[in-house]
């Protein structure tokens, strides 16, 4: 299961080297891929029917309580199954839709890594690992969105929908971390397993926000949908596989998945009933406004994410079953119509559905194809998208509290929904042929196998509900209701309500379709629409971003050496000298005050140099004083029992004085260059770091935390290293590496110094 | 004595950074002299101060006799001193150097990057 989960991100090592040797034929090869994890996944059929779920561990940071168990339930496979079966058809349409694009290698690369971020997501069955599998969809599809890189808008969108997927999944993270600290596990099957172990903690409501938060910005819910019409910038087979079954399903599934643990609440009901049912309404409602056939699509995407995500948050058996159903049903049809429309703009060379008419008698299989797939989008019988939309309208009749609120905005969407779908699919084939900047023809093989199939499915799952209800969707509905359950799928549910709001549905459709330029002349004039959505709020926040950028910049990185000195200095001072007050309790530890009279000799002396050094304006005196305090304190080195100290120090003290005074007088002399205000705050600054030092030496004389090795060495220098100058020892045997890192240093010193002394000659030479 | 070398570290310390934040790149380098000083005097004098005491072993012993100084910190410190001293040098070099280029020793005109 590791190596299938796996196996994406190594073909996609391989695959760019593999697109080039077979060209054209490539797509299809790369292909064999997906279909074999699709029929591997789907022989775990019968063991999840019969199980409920499968848990296939494999270790990876058990320190951590990391691993990357695989947990195989209905749900799970339901996304794998999808996964690797759209993917099949996506890589082979890839390959007639890119043929001979010159970044179809890469393509491919990115589009297995994808493919296998987003398996790796669905199947895990550790939190973090799920995380990581997440934010890997959030950058391969920064990736893919961005595959016309020289398109700037192309980039825009990209960086759009990695900044606003990658901000919900900072949120999600605290929110994993929090349910695996809260549930005493980081293994979804044992969270799951806990029953109402989330839902009594206290923290259960931060828990939620934060999931969300995650999950509504990845599935595009209001008011984070605006990036997901604008992933359109990427190539439709993206597209197609990012809007049917993956990417924007991660939220979904991820919902769904915690469904059993935090499902169930008040809170859970209305936020997601309530914030499903606004984005189903804004998708529906924006997609009636749109004329590009991609435009269309991505926001009916919207509708069905934001109808899952209701269906989630009601929560009731009939709304889990709608949910599966319509997870199926939008995946199956959302993947050929975007591959319809990809073939559509493909051959005719244009996206405008204004401008597209008359197609049906040159693309005949694509209209066939798109009048089946948009059926299922319609919700029409005998498609399976009627049954979704029938399981649907039940769920929201029986909407526990919201029922009137839900119902109303279904019905509603669903009539604008029904409207889109006959026009995606009468409006390009029908009528007048119209001039196109391509001269159309039917599109190739690799490019209809993925709609043709994926609408036929459609159609057969639609009249014979047994199969999709036996194989998957019935153990996936298990497994996000969190208790068995008896799914059955048919078209005839007799007279009754939920047959009611379809007719009226349909009926609602025909019409807008029918006045369907009268209605676009209406909203086209509603430009405050686009003046005032959150998609503004993103562009103001992003202006704002890069405004605090520019002044953080400008007050913190302003060149001015004594600005970063002053900045760290003083935040040193108030760090330390607060945990020294505050946190320490300000211990003084004086200790023995005896000194002899040339002691306290030598310490005066190293002062009063170091002052005078400081003040003087005169370079000799500064240099002078420097070599009196270098003197000094070599003779403290002396005086307190480090003889090696005291000759290292006097002879590089030497080495320093003349090589100052060699120097210094190549440099123009002293000047009063700073204000007496500016030194009177200089030397408080550097005084409050005095301060802090003193009390710090203070704080810590005499206190021994841990024994000190030094006597462990003492005792090995002469048996082991046969050294008695222990000092020398420890420089030249114990630490003899960094002894040898320290000689590089000083020798690149040395090649740096004679470096710039020689390109000094030769500029004089020139 | 730990006390009164306190002071002097605290000394040091406060007349390097006042020489590092005067706007003469000449004070800069004298500054950084003094905070290598500061710097080796204050591990000294943390890890204790031990008269008459080199942490030597005498001929025919295997450790040395009685009350030793600690002789790690020393060996810390002997190797500050030298790659201080090869900082120094090279700064020295370097500044000397810019000024030459720039022909300018206040730091407030040399922010820019090009000459």
């Amino acid at each position: 299961m590791l190596i299938a989960v796996l196996s994406g991100f190594i073909l996609a090592a391989f695959a760019p080297w593999l697109t080039r040797a077979f060209g054209d034929k490539a797509g299809w090869l790369l292909a064999i891929l997906p279909a074999s994890l699709f029929v591997y996944f789907a022989s775990f059929i019968p063991a999840v029917s019969e199980q409920g779920a499968v848990v296939l561990e494999y270790s990876w940071i058990p320190g951590l309580d990391i691993s990357l168990n695989m947990l195989v339930d209905g749900l799970s496979l339901l996304f794998a199954l999808l996964i690797s079966g759209i993917g099949t058809f996506i890589i082979t349409y890839a390959g007639g839709y890119l043929r001979g694009h010159e970044y179809l290698p890469r393509f491919y690369g990115i589009m297995f890594s994808f493919m296998a971020a987003m398996l790796g997501l669905v199947l895990s069955n550790n939190l973090i690992t799920l995380f990581v599998f997440w934010e890997l969809t959030s950058i391969t599809s920064f990736l893919l969105i961005g595959f016309n890189h020289e398109d700037k808008q192309a980039r825009w969108c990209a960086l759009q929908g990695l900044l606003v997927t990658v901000a919900g999944g900072l949120a999600l993270l605290a929110g994993l971390v929090m349910i695996g600290i809260t549930a005493g596990s980081f293994e979804l099957s044992e969270v799951l397993a806990g029953g109402d172990v989330l839902r009594d903690n206290p923290l259960y409501t931060a828990i939620v926000l934060l999931v969300l938060a995650g999950c509504f910005t990845k599935s595009a819910q209001v008011p984070f949908h605006f990036w997901l019409p604008n992933a359109m910038a990427a190539p439709t087979p993206v597209s197609a596989f990012l809007h049917s079954a993956t990417m924007v399903k991660a939220g979904v599934y991820l919902m769904a998945r915690l469904n059993p643990g935090l499902g169930g609440t008040d809170l859970w009901l209305y936020l997601l009933g309530i914030v499903g049912a606004l984005t189903m309404f804004t998708g529906s409602f924006m997609a009636l406004r749109s004329t590009g056939i991609k435009a269309i699509l991505a926001y009916t995407t919207i509708m069905a994410l934001g109808t899952l995500t209701m269906l989630i948050g009601i929560g009731t058996e009939a709304a889990i079953i709608a949910a599966m159903t319509f997870l199926l049903a939008h995946a199956l049809y959302k993947a050929a119509l975007f591959m319809l429309a990809g073939a559509v703009d493909h051959e005719t060379g244009t996206k405008n559905i204004l401008k597209l008419g008359g197609l049906r008698g040159l693309m005949p299989i694509t209209f066939l194809a798109a009048c089946v797939a948009a059926l299922s989008l319609a919700g029409l019988p005998p498609l399976f998208g009627f049954i979704a939309k029938e399981l649907m309208f039940e769920a929201t009749i029986g909407a526990p509290g919201i029922a009137f609120f839900v119902s109303l905005l279904a019905l509603a969407s669903a009539m604008m929904i029904a409207a889109m779908a006959a026009v995606f699919a009468i409006r390009p084939f029908t009528g007048e042929l119209k001039e196109t900047p391509k001269t159309p023809h039917e599109a190739p093989p690799s490019m209809l196998a993925g709609p043709v199939v994926l609408a036929s499915l459609s159609l057969i799952f639609g009249l014979l509900g047994f199969i999709p209800a036996g194989a998957v969707v019935g153990s996936a509905v298990q497994a996000v209701y969190g208790s068995p359950l008896e799914v059955e799928l048919y078209l005839w549910h007799g007279f009754n309500l939920p047959l009611l709001l379809s007719v009226l549905a349909i009926v609602g459709g025909v019409v807008l379709f029918l006045r369907w330029e009268q209605v676009l002349d209406t909203f086209s004039r509603m430009t405050f629409i686009d003046r005032f959505g959150p998609e503004r709020g993103y562009e103001k926040s992003m202006d704002g971003l890069t405004w605090l950028a520019a002044w953080q910049t400008r007050t913190l990185q302003n060149g001015y050496l004594r600005t970063y000195l002053s900045v760290t200095v003083l935040t040193t001072v108030v760090l330390t000298l607060w945990a020294y007050f505050v946190r320490a309790g300000a211990p003084v530890h004086i200790g023995d005050l005896d000194f002899t009279f040339y002691e306290l000799a030598v310490a005066g002396l190293v002062v009063v140099g170091a002052i005078v050094a400081s003040v003087t304006s005169s370079r000799l005196g500064a240099v002078a004083t420097l070599g009196m305090v270098g003197f000094g304190v070599a003779l403290i080195y002396v005086l307190f029992s480090a003889p090696d100290l005291g000759i290292t120090q006097i002879m590089v003290e030497t080495l320093t004085v003349i090589l100052l005074v060699l120097v210094l007088y190549r440099l123009p002399g002293f000047l009063k260059l700073s204000s007496p205000a500016a030194r009177v705050r200089d030397a408080a600054i550097a005084g409050s770091l005095g301060v802090t030092m003193t009390l710090l030496i203070l704080a810590v004389n005499g206190v021994t935390v841990v024994e000190p090795i030094s006597d462990q060495l003492t005792a090995w220098s002469y048996p082991e290293a046969h050294g008695r100058n222990i000092v020398n020892v420890i420089l030249v045997d114990f630490r003899a590496l960094d002894t040898l890192g320290e000689l590089f240093v000083v020798g690149l010193a040395g090649i740096g110094v004679y470096a710039m002394i020689r390109l000094r000659a030769e500029d004089k030479g020139q | 004595m730990e006390a009164i070398m306190a002071l002097v570290v605290g000394a040091l310390f406060g007349a390097s950074v006042y020489m590092m934040l005067r706007r003469s790149i000449v004070k800069l380098v004298i500054g950084l002299i003094l905070l290598s000083n500061a710097a080796n005097l204050l591990i000294f004098t943390v890890s204790g101060l031990t008269r008459g005491a080199p942490p030597l072993i005498p001929e025919g012993m295997q450790m040395p006799d009685g009350a030793w100084a600690d002789p790690l910190p020393q060996a810390l410190i002997l190797t500050a001193i030298v790659i201080g001293f090869g900082v120094l040098a090279f700064a020295v070099v370097l500044i000397h150097r810019a000024y030459e280029v720039v022909g300018e020793d206040d730091l407030d005109q040399m922010r820019s990057t090009d000459t």
